[in-house]
């Protein structure tokens, strides 16, 4: 057990103090950091105010546009083919036409005549001027006002509330409302987490023990504790370094979410907002109060522990049979290839399952992924943001564990005879003889 | 008493035996030399007793004890090919691997300072391995097998890619280690090395053991009866009569001052000065040709590929 704990801290300690960990790991929030620098603060940077003067046939806009940052606005009198012209000379960036509607209900195309491209957030931002002054206009037509506008405001919210018939009859209501699209999302985000995760750290202790193996240092350790120890601790070791990354990364975007997010939204105020086409602020607000609300109604006092099991099971059974494929090749990176194949197959086919799953989140596929030790690990944790049934949970969990052991004492006999192996690459053959060599 | 004991060992490879029935003893305090060619079994003897695997039948007994899980902690096992992890500093490597043999971080730490100074290297303990070069590396290859104060020392090929400073430096460390009771195997094919060390060896050969036992008595064994005579002086005219009447003794090779004669029994050498002292001849050395472990180890692998 001591010796155990040694080999863990040296594997955990001898990668967290290298300086691609510790870059990679505050990199990766500076980069996020950067990202949403950019988000908010590039259009603002990069667009200047465009200076736009304005024709209008339609005779709606009897009021000034009024003027912002992205654009300012002025109408002329004179005729479109003489602005055209010379837009340049009276200083302006372009000639935006708006023509005679002849029936406002249809789709309204407007003009913009100019020698220089506009940005997107730009033609947003006019798109969404003009489309809310056509609106007053058509409101005042039919005699409505703002008031009346907002009692006619109607937003529906399908909301599913599960219910299972229990023995006596009475309807018995499951309390967490289930909400598709969030759910859709968690678990593409846990599903693309899992498998780069398993990739990533399965191949960091694949690596390792190849390294061991290459500079011989394996003779010496091995005659001082188990191959089996080694391995373990090889895994284990790496498995901290994982769970220290993750904690890093998860505690810097939290704070980023909840620090630097909304600082940056206060900042650049409502006036980018528009941007969303033909959305209104508050219909943009409303709909991330829901998301956050949806979010929040997800039963994560469960998921949270579950992703956590499946983290870990996953991640056993994978690393260990990375290390047996890193006993059983010797110095050629290429060996490794041939030999990870069975390995990268089961991985890639559970994010398949787990990405066609959000189509039917209870059909048999789904189901058979998230039992199959081999796929569970991936298909299962973005199950459970569909609430799939407790029985099921409970079932995947004890493959899992059992695959676990089953897949460590497996990979542990190949990776004993692998590691003394030199010279000709071991075929599939060789390898499953080595698994009933005597120690 | 022993300090090792191999009793009827075997061990089989998927299609060839490595280790085929041996049994062996190393006497405590010794310097026992284990001899073979390449590919003869050594090293899968050597990782049966250093725990690393394990025979598939036979008995091996370290100080009177069957091995087993504590033993490891007392045998320093250095492998033909070295090994160190490249980028760990030198001190801090030591200490993993002293504390993996069941050192205590205290004990340790004491032990790798004693060691770097007795080797000269007090400033290495920051230095990365990788940083170093090759002898450098040799060196604490060399604390990191005997750092936690082995009883019995597996050192294979120990002196590969030493310059002679350096192993010197190590042969006298191996010696005052075995002066203080540390018994010593050493594994190699450099016979003149074994002359030089080795108290007794054991010859193997495809798995087998071909001879063993003390070098002199190894020696005394296969001798070939064979004496040199030195001397100034005019070869005696009646050399080549009186050598075949005396059945006892045949010229094997005649050179100007020295001539090479085998024996057939032990009084013939008595013969043989005799004939040579009263001949005239001034005899300046008279000699048993002993063969070197070299012949020997050729000889027998020879014959036993055969």
């Amino acid at each position: 057990m001591n010796k155990l704990w040694l080999i863990i801290k040296r594997e955990y300690l001898v990668r967290v103090r290298k300086k691609t960990f510790i870059l990679a790991t505050l990199l990766t929030p500076l980069a996020i950091i950067l990202f949403y620098a950019l988000i908010f603060f590039i259009p603002q940077w990069t667009n200047e105010t465009k200076r736009i003067v304005v024709k209008d046939d339609s005779g709606i806009f009897t009021r000034p546009i009024a003027d912002s940052k992205q654009a300012k606005f002025k109408f002329s009198d004179k005729s479109l083919d003489e602005l055209r012209k010379t837009y340049k000379e009276d200083k302006f960036d372009g000639v935006l036409h708006i023509p005679d509607f002849k029936n406002l209900n249809n789709e309204l195309y407007i003009q913009y005549y100019s020698d220089q491209q506009i940005a997107i957030t730009q033609k947003g931002f006019i798109e969404g001027r003009i489309s809310r002054r056509i609106k007053d206009h058509k409101m005042t037509e039919v005699g409505l006002d703002q008031k009346q506008l907002d009692q006619l405001k109607t937003n529906v919210n399908l909301k599913q509330t599960k219910q299972t018939l229990g023995a006596d009859g009475e309807i018995e209501e499951d309390n967490q409302e289930a909400n598709a699209g969030i759910a859709t999302a968690i678990s593409f985000i846990l599903t693309m987490f899992f498998y780069m995760a398993l990739i990533l750290y399965g191949q960091m202790v694949m690596r390792s023990v190849m390294e061991e193996k290459i500079n011989r240092i394996v003779e010496i350790i091995i005659s001082s504790v188990k191959p089996f120890q080694l391995m373990l601790g090889k895994i284990i070791g790496v498995a901290g370094v994982g769970l220290t990354q993750i904690l890093i990364w998860g505690g810097a975007i939290s704070l980023i979410q909840m620090v630097l997010v909304p600082f940056l939204v206060g900042r650049s105020g409502t006036a980018n907002l528009p941007e969303t086409e033909g959305m209104e602020n508050e219909e943009v607000l409303a709909q991330a109060m829901n998301i956050m609300e949806a979010f929040g109604e997800l039963n994560w006092s469960m998921i949270l522990p579950m992703v956590i099991i499946f983290f870990l099971g996953g991640y056993f059974i994978y690393a260990s049979l990375f290390a047996a494929v890193g006993s059983a090749v010797g110095e050629d990176q290429g060996e490794a290839q041939s030999l990870l194949f069975p390995i990268m197959l089961p991985i890639i086919l559970g994010l398949v399952i787990s990405m066609s799953m959000v189509n039917n989140p209870n059909g048999g596929l789904a189901v058979f992924g998230s039992m199959f030790p081999l796929f569970s690990p991936i298909v299962m944790p973005a199950r459970l943001a569909f609430d799939p049934p407790v029985w099921q949970i409970v079932l995947s969990v004890v493959i899992l564990l059992a695959s676990a052991l089953f897949f460590v004492w497996l990979s542990a006999r190949i990776y004993r005879v692998g590691i003394f192996m030199y010279g000709k690459k071991p075929s599939f053959k060789n390898i499953v003889k080595w698994m009933f060599y005597k120690a | 008493m022993s300090i090792l004991r191999l009793e009827n060992v075997i061990k089989t490879y998927e299609n060839h035996t490595a280790v085929n029935n041996v049994s062996f003893e190393v006497p405590k305090g010794s310097i026992f030399g284990l001899l073979g060619p390449n590919g003869a079994g050594k090293t899968s003897m050597i990782r049966i007793i250093t725990t690393i695997t394990g025979a598939d039948s036979g008995t091996v007994y370290l100080d009177g004890e069957k091995l087993n899980n504590d033993h490891p902690g007392q045998i320093g096992y250095m492998p033909e090919e070295r090994g160190l992890y490249k980028k760990m500093k030198v001190g801090e490597q030591l200490m993993y691997l002293a504390q993996l043999k069941g050192l205590s971080a205290s004990a340790a730490k004491e032990n790798i300072q004693y060691w770097f100074k007795r080797l000269n290297i007090e400033d290495w303990w920051d230095k990365k391995v990788e940083e170093l070069s090759k002898g450098m590396q040799q060196k604490v290859q060399f604390i990191a097998t005997v750092v936690h104060g082995p009883k019995l020392l597996i050192l294979d090929e120990p002196f590969s890619g030493l310059d002679p400073i350096n192993t010197n430096l190590i042969k006298d460390e191996i010696r005052r280690m075995n002066d203080e009771g540390v018994s010593i195997i050493f594994s190699t094919h450099r016979m003149e090395q074994v002359e030089e060390i080795c108290e007794y060896i054991t010859l193997i050969n495809q798995g087998k053991i071909i001879l063993g036992g003390k070098v002199d008595e190894v020696k005394q064994q296969f001798k070939e009866n064979l004496f040199k005579i030195d001397f100034t002086g005019a070869v005696p005219a009646d050399l080549a009569s009186v050598n075949a009447a005396d059945a006892d003794w045949e010229i094997v090779k005649q050179e100007t001052g020295s001539m090479t004669v085998k024996v057939s029994n032990d009084d013939a050498s008595n013969r043989v000065l005799n004939y040579f002292l009263k001949s005239g001849l001034h005899v300046s050395a008279f000699n048993e040709i002993l063969p070197s472990l070299n012949e020997i180890f050729i000889k027998h692998v020879g014959e036993s590929n055969e």
